[in-house]
């Protein structure tokens, strides 16, 4: 059980998908109002997280490769519309907390991030570990990030009343504005430790920085399945803070990461193709990504010599 | 269900400003974040968008009404709307580059990023719940992705004037463009005293 107790640290504090890797954004910011929400959205995803990289895993030797993404989306939005119709059942109160949210679990980028990385390549029970592990501690994000929200926009923490009765609730933590300053402060917050880590000689790379680069990096096929910022010729990732003074082990580093990024867009390139039934068509798509991906690594180097 | 031009104004209204896509429902918030770094691009995406949802509510709307309705299989509509809305994708980039090469050219790029976006899926599922007819859905999904489109296009200009600020460290990069939404997000609840 050494194993299973490896891989939900791994999932609660070491890549925990919210503080960490920073996937999964949209749901985070919308449900996380108070902080029972937060836990609902968690314990749900935690749920079908854990049922669906059971099942890709059973399964991983008989899906072919190539159609392995539309198969995972199947099996994720299979187990999404049980628990949706479990929850309708019997938690109905957060069933109407949630909403939408809860169908939109599939298009969850830690759920597909998680099958592809973990589930699709390994045994049942690490797998199953794995996705209670990450579950849990995007559970754990969530009800934080519920409870300072609940806190300071209501002055309650799970319903009870917590600050004091001369407090006047600052409601607009509860609104929708209040989401998006949350989540720039804890992104301020990564920046900062991040920083401290590389001056430390750390390895950060792991460590994400916004949902515009990892949505679109998990799995190959997150939120949506190829990158955005090569496209409109930017230098890097966009949530990707430069270090002004880049030292050649940084440059090095860099380097090491456009290759990565080009493999990982030879990949996506391919997923592509294994969707689309029209292969010809799609060979040349894919030979417009590495092109776009070569611009990109060209556009890399110019930033560099600046 | 009769629907009226008021109706229609009304979803119009309250889709495109008051309860906007990104702003209050954040749906979408990877392209938004991501594609929002110059103007010409993010409307590039907007018109994609566009595009898209509003072919996917339509048919969204129509399998869900004439097949899953007489079915009496109405619980498999996400399974449903998420592989329809990634095939229709597939196919409206293959029907353009084959016969609107122009088209194509303009929103090409883009098409292939919004396969499994969550705006996507969020506007066929909204027209469910609120149990639109057709036309009620096919406007409910334009006028969302227009209300995309201006909040991205905002932004993107608000980016554009910020780039050379002096901005402190850690909050260079994504939280400073967080912040920026977030405020975007305080000027649309002034429209929600709209309706």
């Amino acid at each position: 059980m050494n194993e299973a107790g490896e891989r939900l640290y791994n999932g609660l504090i070491k890549e925990n998908p919210t503080f960490v890797l920073m996937l999964g954004m949209c749901p985070t910011l919308a449900v996380t109002t108070s902080a029972i929400n937060g836990l609902g959205m968690g314990l749900t995803t935690m749920v079908v997280l854990a049922l669906s990289n059971v099942m890709i895993s059973l399964l991983r030797n008989i899906i072919p490769d190539k159609v392995r993404i539309p198969a995972f989306i199947v099996v994720i939005a299979s187990f999404v519309t049980m628990v949706e119709l479990l929850l309708e059942g019997f938690i109905p109160f957060l069933y109407d907390a949630l909403g939408i949210y809860i169908p939109l679990i599939v298009v969850n980028c830690i759920i597909l991030g998680r099958a592809e990385a973990f589930a699709s390549k390994n045994p049942v029970l690490p797998s199953l570990f794995d996705g209670i592990g990450m579950g849990l501690g995007f559970s754990f994000a969530l009800t934080c990030i519920g409870a300072v929200r609940e806190l300071i926009g209501a002055g309650t923490l799970f319903g009870a009343h917590i600050m004091p009765a001369s407090y006047v609730p600052c409601t607009i933590f509860i609104m929708a504005p209040g989401a998006f300053f949350v989540l720039a402060t804890l992104t301020a917050l990564q920046n900062k430790f991040k920083a401290i880590g590389e001056k430390k000689g750390k390895d950060m790379s792991k460590v994400g920085s916004g949902c515009s680069e990892d949505c679109m990096n998990c799995g190959q096929s997150g939120c949506s399945s190829r990158k955005f910022y090569d496209e409109d010729g930017s230098d890097g990732p966009v949530g990707k803070v430069e270090p002004k003074k880049k030292s050649v082990k940084k440059s090095e580093e860099k380097a090491e990461k456009v290759e990565e990024k080009a493999e990982k867009v030879e990949e996506k390139a391919e997923a592509a193709e294994a969707k689309a039934e029209a292969a010809e068509e799609k060979a040349e798509t894919a030979e417009e990504k590495v092109d776009v991906a070569e611009s990109a690594e060209q556009n890399e180097t110019e930033g560099k010599e600046e | 269900m009769s629907t009226t031009i008021k109706d229609l104004l009304v979803i119009l209204i309250s889709s495109s400003l008051i309860s906007n896509v990104v702003l209050s429902q954040f749906l979408g918030l990877c392209p938004f974040l991501g594609v929002s770094k110059k103007t010409d691009t993010a409307a590039g995406m907007g018109m994609a968008l566009i595009f898209v949802i509003t072919i996917s509510s339509l048919v969204a709307g129509l399998i869900y009404q004439y097949i899953l309705v007489p079915l009496h299989i109405e619980y498999l509509q996400t399974i449903v709307f998420i592989l329809v809305i990634a095939a229709l994708v597939q196919f409206v980039e293959m029907f353009l580059k084959k016969f609107i090469p122009s088209l194509y050219q303009a929103l090409g790029i883009y098409l292939p990023l919004i396969t499994t976006n969550c705006a996507v899926l969020g506007v066929a599922l909204t027209n469910v719940t609120k149990q639109y007819g057709i036309l009620n859905s096919v406007v409910n999904g334009f006028a969302t992705a227009v209300g995309f489109t201006i909040s991205i296009i905002i932004l993107a200009g608000l980016r554009e004037k910020m780039e050379y600020n002096d901005v402190p460290e850690s909050f260079k990069g994504m939280p400073i463009v967080l912040v920026t939404a977030g405020l975007m997000a305080i000027a649309f609840c002034g429209f929600s005293g709209l309706l």
